[in-house]
């Protein structure tokens, strides 16, 4: 009679992987919260890009006989003061909010990991000095520095960007860091084989696939909070101006609007915005059950 | 203890000139020449020039940073354009305001999130928990601008409940004689109660927006606190041991969720004070948040990194106050 | 003599994500007053479980499937929670491994032995410092009104443990279930630890049931031993009797694996692996790693007895 295997998952990198998108799809079906989530996000990407083709109205072009009109057949989401349709507005300002925390979530993710990689892997002076800088960054609530950030820089897109960019480095600096940390503990087993080169290139080779799944997640949920600051920012008047259309900034243009009825103006673009951070976070949350399941409950 | 009391403190030092470090570059890269400002429009090149250099724009950065630092010690932030007086009054003079709605607030945020996240943790999967979760990650989702505008049209403009947003008393209120700056605390402690009355009524709307909007994260951190500390290893223990669920519930495992929930407290207020600026801007508060907004609107930006600076320089020392506290009571520091 | 405690035909399900974890099948044993027994077996034998199930502790995804458990002329798994309540804790202590965890971090040692006197009344009235204090005492701790005052993290883990004995038996339980009390701790410790619980148990009367995979604590300690394997009872004996003849195929196998320094032996793993709970084989959960295997094994386990007070649950095996 043979020995009978046991029925464990192997250790190979393959198969775990795939066997985590097969993971994460029984895990979103079953939830139908994230299932609706992520389909949210897909519409909202959908609508951004297509835009231009699936609008039937022009963002801009003002129609001064039907100004200010309550949501209806003709315009779904009402009309503003000057008779422009809120519902492709909302859509053309999608884009730019998207597009700044993409952006903004990019940049911070490759610097942090830069800095996080270089941190762990180098130690020293340069590890302490490197985590100051995170440190101070993150000495001040984040949306205050952005704020501070964009005062100094400026108005412009770009500037918003990189002011959020800045106060979300230490998210990934710390987490690559982490990572790198705990993969050089384990590497140094092996490392008494190595030599010079090859122990670098094979700390990086494991720490990228080991990375993935929390940076995956984290940046996932930060898109949220990236929405959330530039539109908080384009609230009070320190991010995108007009006549570029960006949710927080309408939200703003209808609050004027409150005492005197005309509640569609500042409602939709905030409904907008809730209901795209909301679907980031139930995505991320789903990623991170699959992922990262020591991170559950947080 | 000790040792760890004097390694945190020690600790804020070097924190605080990073925070310097931080106001002081983007005080420097802000657009524009202050020389040029205070030269005044009819200025002619020499002037300004002669401006510069009594300023101290034509030195090195670090020696900048240096007048920046001795000044900020003799609490010089600059001028307002807007009020032509000193950014530090300014501030001051509207502290009170933004202590009072921060204050309210974080009452509100404390006394519904703890509740709720305990009892969501202890009722897992109970309605109360499906509520918390609810709050949860609706709260988190919701900016906190479009909560105050939505809560400003439903009590103010549709139920007639909330007073126009128009700022901390009601219109033609005499204000109490001022003690603590606190509206509600003078007017209570001199017994004005019309004016009591009154501050009240203009505080709770944005007191409930800023305190909802920040027991979102708080209530979820609760919960997932109490969840472990309900998991761990002297629960078990001690229903082994046949004490009555309320003990162990109510006793142990909540004692031993408080005790890192005080320093959840310390990121709560980072939360409270970024959601403050928001606030104030949609209630027109007069606190210091809405300070810096209005300044950076008439192009005044010099009270925005002043500000930045004195919220940096408090969220410092409330993290200082939070990690004393926690020192203090979680006896694993308190005693070796 | 009459047992203090039988358990008879309990099995536990686990509900699980991948599917109904069936953790312990048909398991039975019984304790007799004032004796210690070991139950042993590998991580995942379901002995864990089994203890956890005599104070009712399991919580869901756990499920009590089916069994008895008799105690005191009741059968525990039907009495009311309230009923269990005063069981747990006066009648039947129970003790843990990693005990610096399972003190309270934020009440002194000696608090915590306190309101277990005052709540099971282990002490007169105003004597339940005193009492406290005098268990840690008798537990070996040095010291003890100073330890009394004390946290668990100023507490070696050794000290720790003794605190967690002094706890469980301050109330004079009948019964003392210990759940891998010295694994964690330093050899020296651990062996410290044993003679504590056999001096402890002797002078105040109480059984004890010893969960764990050492075959070595069972020998220092234990009267009789209980083996359990992938969640079935499979043989019972006297601690003598097991290691000098063992009966069962898995028993057998089991004590031929432990290395000798007395005699040369050749070191024979056992071949296969524990059978994966979530779908185990029918019958005798051993049968496919066995080479005594019949096909009855999979339709019936008759438990025989082949000596005095020494029982297998196998087909296999002949008796007397």
């Amino acid at each position: 009679m043979d020995s009978s295997t046991l029925e464990y998952a192997s250790t190979d990198a393959a198969p775990v992987r795939r066997s985590a998108a097969a993971l994460l799809w029984r895990r979103l079906s079953r939830n139908v919260m994230s299932l609706v989530a992520f389909g949210v996000i897909g519409a909202v990407a959908l609508a951004a890009v297509g835009a231009p083709v699936i609008m039937p109205y022009d963002p801009d072009a003002p129609d001064a006989d039907h100004a200010l009109e309550a949501p209806s057949l003709r315009h779904w989401l009402g009309t503003d003061l000057y008779g422009r349709d809120q519902l492709t507005r909302i859509v053309y300002a999608g884009r730019v909010d998207l597009l700044v925390a993409l952006a903004a979530t990019a940049i911070a993710l490759s610097l942090g990991a830069l800095l996080g990689a270089v941190s762990g892997y180098r130690g020293g002076w340069l590890d302490q000095l490197l985590m100051r800088v995170i440190d101070t960054i993150q000495a001040f609530p984040s949306f205050i520095l952005a704020m501070g950030i964009a005062a100094a820089l400026g108005n412009s897109v770009t500037n918003i960007v990189i002011a959020i960019a800045i106060t979300h480095v230490p998210i990934y600096g710390r987490l690559i860091r982490g990572e790198m940390l705990r993969i050089r503990e384990m590497e140094y087993a092996e490392a008494a084989r190595t030599v010079g080169n090859r122990q670098r290139r094979i700390i990086f080779h494991h720490l990228l696939p080991n990375c993935f799944p929390p940076v995956i997640v984290q940046a996932t949920l930060a898109m949220g909070f990236a929405i959330l600051t530039v539109a908080a920012l384009s609230y009070i008047g320190l991010g995108i101006r007009p006549p570029t259309s960006e949710w927080g900034a309408m939200t703003a243009e209808g609050a004027g609007y409150i005492v005197s009825g005309e509640w569609w103006i500042f409602l939709f673009p905030g409904v907008a915005i809730m209901a795209t951070v909301l679907s980031f976070n139930l995505v991320g949350d789903a990623l991170r059950d699959v992922l990262d399941p020591r991170m559950k409950g947080v | 203890m000790l040792g760890y009391f004097v390694k945190r403190v020690l600790l804020v030092i070097p924190t605080l000139f990073g925070v310097t470090i931080v106001t002081f570059v983007l005080t420097y890269i802000l657009p524009g020449n202050p020389a040029l400002v205070k030269a005044g429009p009819l200025a002619t090149p020499q002037h300004i020039a002669e401006m510069e250099r009594r300023m101290g724009l034509d030195q090195p950065m670090v020696v900048q940073y240096g007048r920046y630092l001795s000044g900020l010690f003799r609490g010089d932030l600059g001028e307002s354009h807007a009020t032509g007086r000193p950014v530090l009054e300014d501030l001051i003079q509207r502290v009170p305001a933004t202590l009072e709605l921060t204050l309210a607030a974080l009452l509100v945020a404390l006394a519904v999130g703890i509740p709720l996240g305990v009892v969501a943790a202890v009722r897992r999967d109970g309605w109360l928990d499906h509520v918390s979760r609810l709050v949860g990650v609706g709260g988190v989702a919701m900016p906190t601008f479009w909560t105050g505008l939505l809560a400003l049209y439903v009590f103010f403009y549709a139920l007639g409940v909330a007073p126009p947003p128009l700022g901390r008393l009601g219109t033609g209120m005499t204000p109490p004689p001022r003690i603590t700056g606190l509206l509600t605390v003078d007017a209570l402690m001199t017994m004005h109660w019309r004016a009591l009355g009154s501050a009240l009524h203009q505080l709770v709307l944005p007191a409930l927006v800023l305190g909802f909007s920040v027991m979102a994260p708080l209530t979820r951190m609760v919960r997932a606190t109490m969840l472990e500390v309900l998991e761990s290893d002297y629960i078990k223990a001690a229903w082994a041991a046949g004490l009555p669920r309320r003990t162990i519930v109510y006793g142990d495992a909540l004692r031993n969720c408080m005790i890192p929930v005080i320093t959840l407290i310390g990121v709560v207020f980072g939360f409270l004070m970024a959601g403050n600026v928001v606030v104030e801007s949609v209630f027109s508060w007069p606190g210091i948040g809405n300070y810096a907004v209005a300044a950076m609107m008439s192009k005044d930006s010099g009270p925005i990194q002043s500000f930045v600076l004195f919220v940096g320089v408090v969220y410092v020392f409330v993290n200082l106050a939070v990690d004393l506290v926690y020192g203090f009571v979680d006896p694993r520091i308190r005693l070796h | 003599m009459t047992d203090l405690l039988t358990i008879e035909d309990l099995t536990v399900h686990f509900d699980t994500d991948e599917g109904v974890v069936q953790a312990v099948d048909g398991a039975a044993l019984s304790i007799a007053a004032g004796e210690i027994v070991g139950l042993v077996g590998e991580s995942g034998s379901g002995k864990s479980v089994t203890a956890t199930a005599i104070l009712r502790l399991l919580r869901p995804p756990a499920r009590i499937v089916s069994g008895r458990i008799h105690f005191d002329g009741r059968d525990l798994l039907t009495v009311p929670e309230e009923a269990m309540r005063s069981v747990r804790g006066s009648q039947i202590s129970m003790v843990f491994q990693s005990p610096r965890t399972s003190l309270n971090p934020v009440l002194p040692v000696g608090r915590q032995i306190e309101r277990l006197l005052a709540l099971h009344g282990g002490a007169a009235p105003g004597r339940a410092r005193e009492r406290a204090v005098a268990m840690l005492r008798e537990a070996g701790i040095a010291e003890p009104e100073r330890r009394a005052g004390q946290y668990a993290h100023q507490l070696s883990g050794g000290m720790c443990q003794r605190v967690m004995i002094a706890m469980a038996l301050a109330t004079n339980p009948r019964l003392l279930i210990a759940d891998e009390p010295t694994t964690g701790l330093d050899v020296s410790i651990a062996a410290q630890i044993l003679e504590l619980l056999r001096d402890l148990g002797r002078r105040t009367g109480a059984a004890i049931l010893l969960i764990t995979h050492d075959l070595g604590v069972v020998a220092r300690l234990c009267d009789r031993v209980v083996v359990m394997h992938a969640g079935q009872t499979v043989e019972w004996a006297e601690v003598r009797d097991l290691f000098h003849a063992p009966a069962h195929p898995y028993t057998r196998a089991l004590i031929r694996s432990i290395p000798r320094v007395d005699r040369e032996i050749v070191m024979e793993p056992i071949p296969g692996a524990i059978p994966s709970l979530l779908s185990p084989p029918r019958g005798c959960r051993f049968a496919p790693r066995c080479t005594l295997v019949q096909p009855e094994c999979a339709t019936r386990i008759p438990v025989q007895t082949i000596g005095e007070a020494h029982q297998v649950a196998c087909i296999a095996v002949s008796g007397v």
